[in-house]
């Protein structure tokens, strides 16, 4: 199988921090950051950026579609 | 290891937001299923270049302001009206893919007549009708959907049915009318769910442009602020307790003319 490698951008400033991406994430790589947006909410963020496999599940599931998702074959 | 600036290149780009979807922040609360669905219909539209001939009708209810969100062309209906506007405007305008988008508070309550008769006639329209068990827009009161005993703010001790009747299940009434050809009831709470959901959606479309009647789409949703619920959790109560009395699945799939669901 070859190996792949995916990145997550969020918009943050549109993010609610519902924390479905964060559930959805098979490898654990998003959660939502100890900062707030400039609405007051707590944005969701990689905070382990070498698992993501750009599976793109955290896009699919987002509510208000803040979620960009690359995708590369290494 | 790579460097994250090295994936986040245009080429690499396995998934964004559809150019059909307005760059408006969402009125609706965190982890709302809406969202999910308008993003399903402006992707579709999108994908099947249809933004030109695409009418939707905006019920009232929390998608009361869809127009703000989806760039076509928007009609807003007067409660439960919906189905009746559709009616018009699809058959003044037989090339156009209209669609109502409803509530379940708009579709199943105040309009429960227009709906079961559009389904009758066999209106060649898409019905989007999502079903949360409450009124979300105006602080969780009952709807004809509400589980037995699940609590309100109208029901607080649980929605009792020898006062208040039992949940109504819209998709199976309409599946039973000769009528619509295509009647599912879908969910958004996952991934696998969405693209599900979104291949549902897509079929009704094509029923529509191809003639076949009223397709009937309901989307099993949840209303985390009015079931006073983390979004997570309120999948994980949808789970269990939506999904068995609204078992997920195809009801009809065929032609107009058929009065029997198939299975």
């Amino acid at each position: 199988m070859a190996k792949v490698r995916g990145a997550v951008v969020v918009d943050t400033e549109v993010c609610k921090g519902c924390e479905l991406c964060v559930e959805s994430c098979p490898e654990g790589v998003l959660a939502l950051h100890l900062e707030v947006n400039s609405r007051g909410y707590h944005y969701s963020y990689m905070k382990n950026p070498e698992a993501c496999i750009g599976c793109a599940n955290c896009g699919v599931v987002c509510p208000d579609t803040c979620i960009t998702v690359y995708r590369v074959k290494l | 290891m790579m460097d994250i600036k090295e994936i986040v290149k245009p080429e690499n780009l396995v998934y964004g937001k559809s150019e059909l979807l307005i760059d408006t922040i969402m009125h609706y609360c965190p982890g709302c299923t809406h969202g999910v669905v308008h993003k399903l219909m402006a992707e579709l539209i999108d994908e099947m270049g249809l933004q030109e001939k695409s009418v939707g009708v905006a019920p009232v209810g929390c998608a009361v302001f869809a127009y703000n969100y989806i760039d076509i062309d928007w009609q807003e209906a007067a409660h439960g009206r919906a189905p009746a506007i559709a009616t018009g405007i699809s058959r003044l305008n037989p090339e156009k893919f209209v669609f109502t988008y409803q509530g379940d508070g708009d579709l199943a309550s105040i309009g429960a007549g227009e709906i079961i008769h559009a389904c009758n006639r066999g209106e060649n329209i898409l019905v989007v009708f999502i079903n949360n068990g409450i009124y979300g827009m105006t602080g969780g009161q009952m709807a004809p959907t509400t589980l037995e005993d699940m609590v309100t703010s109208t029901t607080p001790c649980g929605r009792d049915v020898d006062l208040n009747g039992y949940p109504l299940k819209m998709t199976e009434l309409v599946a039973q009318l000769p009528g619509t050809s295509y009647v599912t009831r879908q969910s958004a709470q996952t991934a696998p769910a969405v693209r599900k959901c979104k291949r549902a959606l897509k079929k009704g479309i094509r029923n529509v442009l191809d003639r076949k009647g009223t397709s009937f789409v309901e989307v099993v949703s949840t209303c985390n602020s009015g079931w006073k619920m983390s979004p997570a959790k309120a999948n994980k109560w949808m789970e269990e307790n939506m999904f068995p009395y609204y078992p997920l699945g195809d009801l009809k799939d065929g032609e107009k003319g058929n009065p029997v669901s198939n299975n």
